[in-house]
């Protein structure tokens, strides 16, 4: 029995040695070495393109995000990001209830457009319930109604050298010192043309509201929320966005966010 | 493949046959690599999660998070009292004062609300991006090194031979979990039934579950297997399983560096480091009995 006692007291003390051992190995250890541009962050960052090719190897451009019924729809759709854009531009087309509207469809493109959206809501459209996923990990499943992004390429013939849409915004996400940013995002030709990229102007059968991205915000459904931009007015059809904002190809790539938003 | 059957005696002079010690070459080079390569990724994995998890520090049950109706089993938060900010954490509508480690937390005066507290999340500020990064870089390490170890595994025998669970190792759990509690361990070459139930449940239960949930998370991977989150019950289901899976892998973990200490640090580490190990003098007259007991 004395035998057990001491042993129990080195196991005891030994085990909490190695606890506090755990609790004392903070975890700012690592902070200096993961700021956007240093060398490990780069080379962790290789796994994005890896997983990036992997769900584009296994998903292809026509697999489809599952869709739901009616019975899912639960709740209003969760707003996220800017919910009112405070930019004077936008607060008047809100006021004339986006009658002065347009969106641009330009870039590397054959013929350039700039349509009403009354012209958007008379082409073909398409109507799906599907779940949002926000990049903080919450779900929101709702009815969206737009016209397919690719009837527009296709209409405003979409030159070869042409490898990205980029999505311009209204709404001003951030200030910096060299003015004020305005939310902005790409995707490839491949979700561009998905059939389930739509270019959204109705939620659960109304019009879409102001904090939900009116008068047209993007579904990408097989991505993440971030790369959905809303208050849209201009589609810029670029061959890359090395050049664009801080390169990374979008607002929140810029910081930090993988670009690939597919998981 | 390394043989079982090498090993090296070491009596010293005068020591009786029956103290003799042996050290024998117990695990194979690919267990100890994947091992150490586990460690690693979980150690990241569990940081970065813990940051992923504090941009939306609830769980829910079902396809989506409940916003407009309740589905929320789990919440960490921090609210207002009349005694200043305080940090909790609900669980199933129970809810408890977690200040200083769950809701509210920092240094003394430099409290902010956050989920888990900066000592537990890689970085140790908010920042969702970067945890994002290191969490799928290490989740391609994690998922290959369970597949090298399963190929490894099977060729050279270390699953059938020392995992796979036989009639014997049942009869031997009441006597194994009777050992335990007395912190009572038998250094010989197998593994016992504890061992193998906890090392087989970590890698063929708890690790797959985790890749699985973690795929079926993802907007684009449910395109490509949608039957996932059915069979799982949902999106916001298979992410509660996700941080239950986590939680018990952390026990796992705990248990696991409590039994090392207990069982001698410097053998174990060693066998896993270098492969021997120094196995119990066999005791000839009762071992077969104590074994079987």
């Amino acid at each position: 029995m004395a035998k057990f006692e001491i042993s129990r007291r080195k196991f005891l003390t030994a085990a909490s040695l190695g606890a506090s051992g755990i609790m004392l190995s903070g975890c700012d250890a690592f902070d200096s070495q993961l700021s956007i541009g240093s060398g490990l962050r780069g080379f962790l960052e290789n796994a994005n393109g890896l997983t990036h090719r992997a769900q584009r190897l296994l998903g292809g451009g026509s697999s489809l995000a599952p869709e739901f019924t009616e019975a899912d729809i639960r709740q209003p759709m969760r707003p996220n990001g800017v919910t009112a854009p405070d930019d004077d531009a936008y607060k008047a087309l809100l006021a004339n209830n986006f009658a002065d509207w347009r969106l641009e469809v330009s870039g590397l493109v054959e013929k350039p457009l700039s349509l009403t959206r009354e012209q958007l809501m008379n082409m073909p459209s398409r109507t799906q319930i599907t779940r949002h996923d926000c990049v903080e990990g919450w779900s929101c499943i709702a009815k969206w109604t737009g016209t397919p992004l690719s009837l527009l390429l296709d209409q405003a013939v979409v030159k070869p050298q042409a490898r990205y849409v980029m999505f311009h915004c209204l709404d001003t996400i951030d200030r910096s010192l060299s003015g004020d940013i305005k939310y902005y995002g790409t995707i490839d030709l491949i979700d561009a043309r998905h059939p389930q990229t739509i270019l959204a102007y109705g939620l659960n059968s109304k019009p879409l509201p102001v904090e939900n991205g009116a008068p047209l915000r993007v579904r990408v459904e097989r991505q993440l929320g971030y790369k959905m931009p809303k208050y849209l007015y201009k589609i810029e059809l670029v061959d890359g966005f090395a050049n664009i904002g801080g390169g990374r190809g979008g607002y929140w790539e810029d910081n930090g966010y993988d670009w690939y938003g597919g998981i | 493949m390394e043989s079982v059957a090498r090993s090296q005696s070491e009596i010293g002079p005068g020591v009786p046959a029956s103290k003799e010690k042996t050290l024998i070459y117990r695990q194979s080079r690919w267990t100890r690599l994947t091992h150490w390569l586990w460690a690693i990724s979980l150690f990241f994995m569990l940081l970065s999660g813990l940051q992923i998890f504090n941009a939306r520090p609830q769980l829910y049950i079902g396809k989506q998070s409940g916003f407009g109706y309740s589905n929320t089993i789990f919440a960490i938060g921090a609210e207002n009292t009349n005694a200043g900010p305080r940090g909790y954490t609900e669980i199933f509508g129970h809810r408890f004062d977690t200040t200083g480690v769950l809701g509210w937390s920092g240094p003394a005066g430099n409290e902010t609300a956050r989920g888990f507290p900066s000592w537990a999340t890689i970085p140790s500020y908010y920042d969702l991006g970067t945890a994002r990064v290191i969490h799928f870089f290490f989740a391609w390490i994690l998922t290959a090194t369970l597949l090298v170890w399963l190929v490894a595994g099977l060729i050279n025998g270390h699953i059938r031979r020392d995992l796979a669970p036989r009639l014997d190792d049942l009869k031997r759990l009441p006597q194994d979990i009777a050992n335990h509690a007395r912190l009572k361990f038998h250094h010989t070459r197998e593994y016992n039934t504890l061992q193998k139930m906890a090392y087989g449940g970590v890698l063929f239960v708890l690790l797959p579950l985790m890749i699985i949930t973690g795929l079926a998370m993802s907007p684009s991977m449910d395109s490509v297997l949608p039957f996932l989150n059915d069979l799982l019950g949902g999106r916001q289901t298979a992410r509660t399983i996700h941080f239950t899976v986590m939680a018990l892998l952390v026990a796992f973990f705990i248990i696991h560096i409590l039994m090392i200490l207990a069982a001698g640090p410097i053998n174990e580490l060693r066998s896993i480091i270098t492969g021997w190990y120094r196995t119990d003098p066999p005791a000839h007259d009762d071992n077969t009995s104590e074994r079987s007991a």
